[in-house]
């Protein structure tokens, strides 16, 4: 079951839709294992990579789902043209609109800029990223991943490490982990909480010590560059001496614990370099790889429903 | 080693009593209150006079790192013991800041050779610029036992806001100062006739006001634990006490030079007058008593500020402000408990027990197992002070001339005597 027309968030999709998500997901990572990986799941369609903010990361992984299920991928550098040049958001999304694309992928440094360019053009949008608000295939790619290294996807401890207040990632991975019933505990320092965020039904641990307690997930956050010296906390060391993921703190979490990270990492920052590359209970490459696989499932998802709709509005249109 | 204090008027600021009693002293620490006095124990006779926890004096300056030529921690310790002073809380408004935890360990150390305790609080922003906050974890590993920007207020309320969120997660102390820093640029006295008398720039005592409601605000908004330096103005009293009625974590200090000085002090200008916040009004001055008697105003301090002969040898406005205590805080006191505004218990709360407790010192007590930091005085006593006399290595106090009443006769430390007065 996915009826969504969208993938603008996790909060308006059902846990049911998640699973199909991660279940089709799954048979994606077989393909790309293979040395042929391609599919026709998207065979001429058109896929516009809209990155108004820049990403390296996320716009390959994009670029490479689409085109290994067949679909014309064309990436927009957003940053560096029209909106230079002054035209506005919506202006941008009619312009593209023209052009008929199938799926747009779009990520914009405002909350809410992906839902209103949606509103203004035909074809489903996928939301990469939007201000504060949600990256939803980041928090897909990270249930896939431990659903795949835990067996289950529910009744697990998972500690989300770091700056909440600024991330998008932490916020889909709250409310889809939420959906999927895991008790969920969100650690950092006050000044990178947001406010109100107990309400959310989460706990929340200013000590990491308590807060990595017997987790089975060990969720670390990139903490920004411009968010380091003195106003949301005091300085680098301090942080990773209270906050940093390093072995002492880790042993506090179940023994087989992940750990995992959205990337790009800041080593010695938010996590020592050790424990990113432990085989043990680092799981931050795999991220990457089902990355790729969730956002084929997606965008297939997405491209079926899409021709479900414009079948649905021709033969209504015959019958007229 | 154990002492026995007799015939000795107790000052009891936890009881709030005054009375006659004795107190037995062992390895340092009380070890009971109206016991007879155990074999061996050395007998000191009070002869009738009081004995009181010793003074914690919260907000000291001491000139290192860079002034040591206006104090010393060996001086500020000797002139500690003489004055009844048996823990000092120093600023970190030193050249540089004491902002890193590095600084702080080593400034501890040489801290450490001193008579009488000394504990630190650290910068509340680098360099105390406030525009970044300091490492409030480190800096509390090394013994930081409050954080403030000395005088100078944090003007940006984003970052300010952000420090007092990040030190409510370490159970921070956070010590500001009311004030809003535009109007109060600049100004040396108080606005109003005599200020425009005297021809001196001046600030409205709204200023203060302002700048204490602003940082309510951001207390009921992060609810950081905080403390106010210095509430000099009447005006400031309901909102201080609405605010504490509240249940916010907040406590406030007055100087004993707002207690027992006002604006008509000004009139010679005498630069020994100048302090920051300026003298205020004599209705102020009175209000601050009553609110320290009533318990809203909860610490009394002398906010020792050593400076050198040529700082103060120039025009008021120019000459450097503040004033050397820690030796006639205990002398000044006694105007303010003899004039009838205040008894002795309520004094010690205010000097002593309050501070030790908002600063989580075992100090400011007289019951068994306390620390035994006490001094012995004579309330009576009286003498004209002289400046030079002074064992701060500055002698700028304002009280030079003056006839006082109040002399320490002894001061111990863990038990151990760290000063001996004329009896």
């Amino acid at each position: 079951m996915f009826r969504a027309r969208h993938l603008l968030g996790i909060e308006p999709l059902a846990p049911a839709e998640i699973t199909t998500v991660l279940d089709l997901a799954d048979s994606y990572v077989d393909l790309n294992r293979r040395t042929i990986k391609r599919s026709d799941a998207l065979e001429g369609m058109t896929q516009i990579n809209l990155f108004f903010e820049n990403s390296t990361r996320t716009q390959s992984s994009f670029e490479l789902a689409g085109k290994r299920l067949g679909a014309d991928v064309m990436n927009m550098a957003v940053a560096q043209s029209s909106v230079k040049k002054g035209e506005t958001l919506i202006d941008t999304a009619l312009t593209l609109n023209a052009m008929h694309p199938d799926l747009l992928v779009v990520r914009h440094n405002q909350s809410g800029a992906v839902n209103l360019l949606a509103e203004k053009v035909n074809c489903a949008v996928l939301n990469a990223g939007d201000g504060r608000h949600e990256h939803p295939t980041q928090a897909l790619l990270d249930a896939l991943t431990i659903r795949r290294a835990k067996g289950r996807l529910h009744r697990l401890t998972i500690a989300i490490c770091g700056d909440i207040a600024h991330s998008r990632v932490a916020r889909s991975n709250l409310i889809l982990l939420g959906k999927m019933e895991n008790r969920i505990r969100l650690v950092g320092p006050a000044t990178l909480m947001p406010a109100g965020v107990a309400e959310f039904g989460c706990e929340v641990h200013e000590d990491m010590r308590a807060g990595l307690q017997d987790a089975d997930v060990v969720m670390m956050l990139r903490l920004q560059r411009e968010r380091m010296d003195g106003g949301f906390i005091p300085s680098e060391r301090e942080y990773y001496h209270r906050w940093g993921l390093d072995a002492e703190k880790l042993a506090l979490a179940k023994p087989d614990a992940i750990v995992m990270h959205p990337g790009p990492m800041n080593r010695g920052v938010e996590i020592d370099g050790t424990i990113a590359d432990d085989i043990n209970h680092s799981v931050i490459r795999d991220q990457v790889e089902m990355g790729v696989a969730v956002r084929m499932a997606a965008m297939d998802l997405l491209a079926r429903n899409l021709r479900a709709e414009r079948g649905a509005q021709l033969s209504r249109a015959v019958e007229v | 080693m154990i002492l026995h204090v007799q015939n000795a008027r107790l000052i009891d600021p936890e009881g709030l009593t005054d009375g006659i009693g004795s107190l037995t002293i062992r390895d340092g620490l009380i070890e009971a209150v109206g016991a007879a006095a155990p074999e061996g124990a050395e007998i000191i006779d009070a002869a009738g006079k009081c004995t009181a926890p010793g003074i914690v004096d919260w907000g000291v300056k001491i000139g290192e790192p860079g002034e040591r030529h206006k104090e010393s921690f060996r001086s500020a310790g000797l002139a500690a013991a003489a004055g009844g002073v048996t823990t000092i809380i120093a600023r970190p408004d030193t050249l540089p800041p004491l902002d890193d935890p590095e600084a702080l360990e080593f400034v501890a150390r040489r801290a450490a050779d001193a008579p009488v305790h000394i504990r630190h609080m650290a910068a509340l922003t680098k360099g105390r610029q406030g525009r970044e906050m300091v490492e409030m974890g480190f800096l509390q590993d090394a013994g930081a036992v409050a954080f403030s920007d000395g005088v100078r207020p944090v003007t940006d309320t984003r970052l300010l806001s952000r420090c007092m969120t990040y030190a409510r997660g370490l159970d921070a102390l956070i010590v500001g100062h009311p004030q809003d820093a535009g109007l109060s640029a600049g100004a040396v006295a108080t606005s109003g006739k005599f200020a425009s008398l005297y021809g001196l720039p001046a600030v409205s005592p709204m200023a203060e006001v302002m700048g204490l409601d602003r940082d309510l605000g951001l207390v009921r908004m992060t609810r950081a634990r905080w403390h106010a330096d210095q509430i000099t103005v009447a005006a400031s009293l309901p909102a201080l006490r609405r605010a504490k009625d509240e249940g916010l974590d907040i406590t406030a200090g007055t100087s004993i030079h707002h207690l027992t000085l006002n604006e008509f002090d000004l009139g010679d200008y005498r630069t020994f007058f100048r302090f920051t916040p300026p003298l205020r009004s004599e209705d102020d001055r009175v209000a601050m008593i009553e609110a320290v008697a009533e318990g809203v105003i909860d610490v009394i301090a002398s906010f020792h500020t050593p400076q050198d002969e040529e700082s103060k040898r120039l025009p008021f406005a120019e000459a450097a402000p503040g004033a050397v205590g820690l030796q006639t805080l205990l002398p000044a006191a006694m105007r303010l408990f003899h004039q009838g505004g205040l008894t002795l218990p309520q004094l010690w709360r205010a000097m002593s027990l309050n501070p030790a407790r908002r600063l989580g010192l075992d100090a400011g007590r007289l019951a068994p197992g306390a620390s035994a930091d006490l001094v012995l005085f004579d309330p009576e006593a009286p003498f004209v002070m002289d400046r030079f006399k002074l064992l701060s290595k500055s002698k700028n106090t304002p009280f030079d001339g003056a006839l006082m009443q109040g002399r320490v006769i002894g001061t111990w430390v863990r038990g151990k005597r760290v000063f001996a007065g004329e009896k």
